[in-house]
């Protein structure tokens, strides 16, 4: 490096005066592309005028005169607009973007915590599940679901029906029986920590299999051996009401009365409830150290609120069983198999991506952070609460919000199983119609641009607020 | 020992802090810890001292069941150590423990840090966990701090917090994991100091430490591993001016030329 | 064994005899103590275990019945493969090969195809293999004599190669074009739009800024879109772009949007003594970025660019949209006719597809995280 010498330059030619270059550069790019914005609006006007294309927005209030098999406002085909045919598109994006995200987080978070489980097996079937699922294109997974699994169901005629689900009294001997059985096993299991030599490991398996057991025939019963113990708890036998055919999925449609909303209001109250019973909590802790079971206390609060108002409200829900009539059914509330492909492929997908994240998140919280919590007394579950999972998310969720954009821009794959979001509907038939190509996909764009540029303003917002502080 | 362990005993108010017999380890195949006998009185200050991969920290780590032992027996305070989680956390407690690189929780502040454990274990309200707190940061010279962020200390400053944050839980036992291998070479002595301060109160301390000036100033008696196992235990005085086994002998030569 | 004693008389202890080794319990070795660790830790654990087998015992068997001992392997037409009990038709996926490979590529002329293909994996591997030697001279050749080599190669050339059109292009072909061109043209101006987005100079930097939001705010099925009913509008009538190279641009400037950004990480992780060292020898912004930064920047995040060819591999079946006939397309096509359709020939046709792209991607991923240990552990040194 010392061989370099600093030559002094008193004579530079304007043209090598980095800050002259700057602006050449600018300048040149600036040219070039003004000429291709220039040329391509030119050659558009005319092309568009050559071929009857619309160069305005007029369409937008035209009749659009095709029908939508999902709808979430008010539409027909011979009243509603194209403008409205974008809403409705809009509508099932969002719809199936905000359901699919809500498996995805549920199945990414229970696999991303399996493959850091301390049980072998189970760590490796979530391994299996990530490593196959996110390395197959999406678009054929949807493809799969659609085609493979959804489609060559019986038709409506000899629908798969979901048997009924009858709990039944439980029996006092073997509600006993099984009750000790399980008990036995799990404190063999728990013994089994005090023992040494290879009999831990017979010991252990022995409970487990003996809770599992117990716990199959106290519920399901009916074969072998639950036969010397009588029925079990869980009966399966007639129709819920629920079928599976290659138009969707059949489910009881839900009648309300007029006194049901003291259900929705009582479950309103529940969560402020749970709220207030925390807000509480909190400060009582504060003040004197004591701590509440929120957790539980909510979870009461919660289920057995609106329960309450149900049996008070007597009973104000009815379900309507779908019934068949001829070649299809009447009644009820059907799920679109469009819909529930694409549904299953997204948060499937997506949900070895999240498994991904949730991991390493949990990984980037040193062990010495553990090992803290646990020197200073916390027990597993406190140190998991206050010190892992506050700091693993600080590292989940920006990579998290990014895979649900991931996702609802992926819901787009919509148009290749027919399900009508805001692609297939809109920059699909609209667009096939009008022949409004420009304006057409400018709007499309612009609502999938306008969604991550919110979120990703939120988010940067969010990393700002919540970033550790360094030196 | 199977059957030892099994045995309830109550706690007894006695004079041993720590009692360690015949306690071995193995990290799979490998004999990490070998017959390992050690007893702590109360009050006393311990240092460990040995090459690196010796056992020490492996050692007291297995005193508060951060790392554990498949054979002999562990008596902290009076309690057993067991598989028993009730017990572990009970011990835990009255053991605080300071690492090597300090395992702040750096989402929280520094007051936050020291108040966290007796809020949560010790069920204290927040404003007698804050006075208990500031009052230990105040002996550990950084009460200013306490609104600031972990990653915003120096690593001294850091460590200060470490062994506030313990004390905090008022433990019985104090052990402290190479509490200044992490640090540069100005801050050592801040930490020190704490240590010193620590050990005039009366506390009892097990230090895994290097640093020889220390264990001469404070400790009541020096215990020098090797291989895993205990090589030889003095006072200090003994220990740097006499050493006996031919392993102490060396491994001094290597560290006070 | 210790001749220490407490109280005050005797405190010194020096150890006489050595413990020797001893072998460890038998519950800290071996297959107990993996048993013990890994299925029955906890009772929770000890019932995962037991329902995990229970699930794969369920599963498996069936899954290895279909697949292989159920499966028709060799048959005329459909008629075995829609008996009832049979499992995978892979008579099908035989019958079907050719078009999976080629599409309607004249059947005469596929050597071609096939001597493309082998050229390019030979290139694909002196690039990627660690021990290959001037990876400089490999780099030429893929990124700039293999494009026009395979262009005439697989278009044809007058007096020497007959010419086969676009439009007959198809299958496994169409999906490695696909994903050769995303990855030939987003490398290359990925690393132009990251320096540009770190550019100091305003109108570079918002132009380059623009653009990388733009294209990674919206799915690439509507880019996709854009290239295929847009382009035609944008330029004269006669100059009207081929059916195929619409969306190659499509995927390529997608592509090159999400290449940017993972070049601009490792422009960014770059320590700051590099730029100032390599201005401090007076080199200009380009002598700077060509020698010191672009190829330490780009070593650092390679695992991140083969990361963004795996995304970008999985992508090119969205190339169906706009009517080009790749790999999947093919598949779907084929399940359609009428002499092998039956009820296994979809999930067949779908579980011959997934197990070419896991292939791919599998290995694409191996490669990353191999490359990334080795990265870690350079920068551990």
């Amino acid at each position: 490096m010392s061989q370099v010498q600093m030559r002094d330059r008193p004579h530079v030619p304007w043209w090598n005066e980095p800050k002259n270059r700057g602006y050449v550069y600018q300048g040149l790019l600036f040219i070039v592309l003004a000429f291709f914005a220039y040329e391509a609006v030119t050659n558009a006007s005319n092309n568009m005028r050559a071929r009857g294309i619309p160069t305005d927005f007029s369409f937008w209030n035209k009749t659009a005169g095709f029908d939508v098999n999902l709808t979430l406002i008010e539409y027909s085909a011979a009243a509603s607009t194209y403008g409205q045919a974008f809403w409705v598109g809009l509508l099932n994006t969002l719809l199936v973007a905000v359901v699919s995200i809500v498996f995805a987080t549920i199945v990414g978070f229970a696999i991303g915590i399996a493959r850091l489980s301390n049980n072998w097996i189970v760590a490796k079937l979530a391994t299996v599940y990530v490593e196959t699922l996110r390395n197959i294109p999406l678009l054929l997974q949807l493809l799969f679901w659609y085609n493979a699994v959804l489609k060559p169901l019986p038709n409506p005629r000899d629908a798969l029906a979901v048997p009924k689900i009858t709990f039944l009294v439980p029996e006092f001997a073997p509600t006993v029986i099984c009750l000790a059985l399980g008990l036995g096993g799990w404190l063999i299991t728990r013994r089994a920590r005090l023992i040494e030599g290879v009999a831990v490991i017979i010991a252990n398996a022995f409970g487990s299999l003996l809770m599992l057991a117990a716990l199959g025939v106290w519920l399901f019963g009916g074969s072998g051996v639950a036969s010397v113990l009588g029925q079990g708890v869980v009966a399966f036998g007639g129709k819920a009401g629920i079928y599976l055919h290659n138009r969707g999925l059949i489910f009881p449609e839900v009648h309300l009365t007029d006194s049901a909303w003291m259900m929705g209001a009582a479950l309103l109250a529940a969560i402020a409830g749970a709220i207030a019973f925390r807000v509480w909590a909190r400060r009582v802790q504060r003040s004197t150290g004591e701590q509440q079971p929120v957790g539980l206390v909510a979870t009461i609060l919660i289920i057995g609120l609106p329960l309450l108002a149900y049996f008070a409200a007597g009973a104000p829900a009815s379900f309507a069983l779908p019934e068949l009539r001829g070649f299809n059914f009447v009644g009820g509330t059907r799920i679109l198999p469009e819909f529930a492909a694409l549904m299953f492929g997204l948060a499937l997908y997506t949900a070895s991506f999240i498994a991904e994240i949730v991991r390493g998140g949990i990984l980037s919280v040193s062990k010495g952070q553990t090992e803290a919590a646990n020197a200073l007394g916390l027990t597993r579950a406190q140190g998991l609460k206050l010190v892992v999972v506050p700091q693993a998310m600080r590292v989940i969720i920006p990579p998290l919000t990014n895979q649900y954009l991931n996702l609802t821009k992926n819901s787009s794959l919509a148009v290749f199983i027919g399900y009508p979001d805001l692609v297939q509907v809109f920059a699909g038939t609209v667009l096939n119609q009008t022949g409004a190509a420009v304006q057409v996909i400018a709007i499309t764009m612009a609502v999938y641009l306008v969604i991550s540029l919110v979120t990703s303003f939120v988010m940067d917002i969010y990393n700002k607020r919540m970033s550790l502080v360094e030196r | 020992m199977a059957a030892s362990s099994l045995i309830k005993t109550t706690p007894v108010t006695n004079d041993i802090a720590v009692e360690i017999s015949g306690m071995h380890k193995w990290y799979g195949e490998f004999h990490v810890l070998r017959d390992v006998n050690l007893t702590v009185r109360r009050g006393e200050k311990i240092v460990i001292c040995g090459p690196s991969g010796s056992g020490k920290s492996t050692m007291i780590r297995c005193i508060n069941r951060l790392e554990e032992h498949q054979k002999g027996s562990i008596v902290v305070d009076g309690i057993p150590l067991t598989n028993d989680l009730k017990r572990i956390d009970e011990i835990r407690r009255d053991v605080g423990m300071v690492f090597q690189h300090f395992n702040l929780f750096p989402h929280l502040t520094v007051l936050e840090n020291c108040t966290l454990a007796p809020i949560w274990v010790r069920k204290m309200p927040q404003k007698q966990a804050e006075e208990i707190a500031m009052h230990y940061l105040s002996r550990v010279k950084i009460p200013d701090q306490a609104l600031k962020y972990p990653g915003q200390l120096s690593g001294g400053q850091q460590q200060r917090v470490a062994i506030a944050r313990s004390l905090c839980m008022s433990p019985k036992i104090m052990m402290f994991d190479e509490p200044t291998s992490a640090l540069d070479p100005e801050m050592v002595k801040e930490v020190l100091d704490t240590m010193v301060q620590l050990a005039q109160d009366g506390m009892t301390m097990l230090c895994v430490t290097h640093e020889m000036g220390f264990a001469r100033q404070v400790a009541d008696r020096v215990v020098f591993m090797d291989r895993g196992e205990i090589v030889e235990v003095n006072t200090p005085n003994e220990f740097f001016s006499n050493p006996q086994h031919e392993r102490t002998k060396l491994f001094l030569s290597q560290i006070l030329h | 064994m210790s001749d220490q004693t407490i109280g005050n008389k005797q405190v010194a202890f020096v150890r006489r005899d050595v413990t020797g080794t001893l072998p460890a319990p038998i519950m800290t070795r071996g297959l107990p103590a993996w048993l013990r660790e890994n299925m029955f830790s906890t009772p929770l654990s000890g019932v995962l275990t037991l329902s995990s087998i229970l699930l794969v015992v369920w599963i498996v068997p069936d899954m290895f019945r279909y697949l292989f001992t159920d499966a028709i392997w060799s048959a005329a037409d459909g008629a075995p493969c829609r008996a009832p009990g049979a499992g995978a038709c892979w008579a099908y996926v035989g019958a079907k090969f050719e078009y999976f490979m080629y599409g309607s590529y004249p059947r005469s002329q596929t050597w071609r195809v096939n001597l493309t293909l082998v050229i390019g994996a030979v290139l694909i591997l002196w690039l990627l293999l660690p021990q290959a030697k001037k990876k400089g001279l490999a780099a030429l050749m893929f990124f700039v004599v293999y494009p026009v080599a395979a262009f005439f190669l697989l278009r044809g050339l007058d007096g020497v190669l007959s010419l086969v059109e676009t439009n007959l292009w198809g299958g496994v072909l169409v999906s490695l074009l696909v994903a050769a061109v995303g990855i030939v043209v987003s490398l290359p101006l990925g690393v132009l739009l990251a320096l540009g987005r770190r550019s100091q100079l305003p109108f570079v930097k918002f132009f380059c800024v623009l653009f990388i939001e733009f294209v990674r705010g919206v799915p690439l099925i509507t880019v996709l879109f854009m290239a295929n009913t847009m382009l035609p509008l944008f330029v004269p009538q006669e100059w009207t772009p081929d059916r195929m190279l619409r969306p190659l641009i499509g995927v390529s400037l997608f592509a090159a949007a999400y290449m940017a950004e993972v070049v601009r990480g490792g422009l960014q992780a770059m320590p700051k003594g590099q730029f100032e060292g390599a201005m401090a020898l007076g080199l200009s912004y380009w002598q700077m970025m060509r020698l010191i930064i672009l190829p330490q920047a780009l070593t650092t995040v390679i695992p991140g660019i083969v990361n963004s060819f795996i995304a970008l591999f999985k992508d090119t079946t969205l190339v169906a949209i706009v009517g080009i006939f790749d790999f999947l397309r093919t598949v779907e096509t084929a399940r359609l006719d009428p002499v092998w359709a039956g009820p296994t020939i979809s999930t067949t046709g779908y579980v011959f597809a997934a197990i070419f792209y896991w292939v791919f991607c599998f290995a694409m991923s191996r490669y990353s995280q191999m490359l990334e240990t080795k990265l870690a552990a350079g920068r551990r040194r």
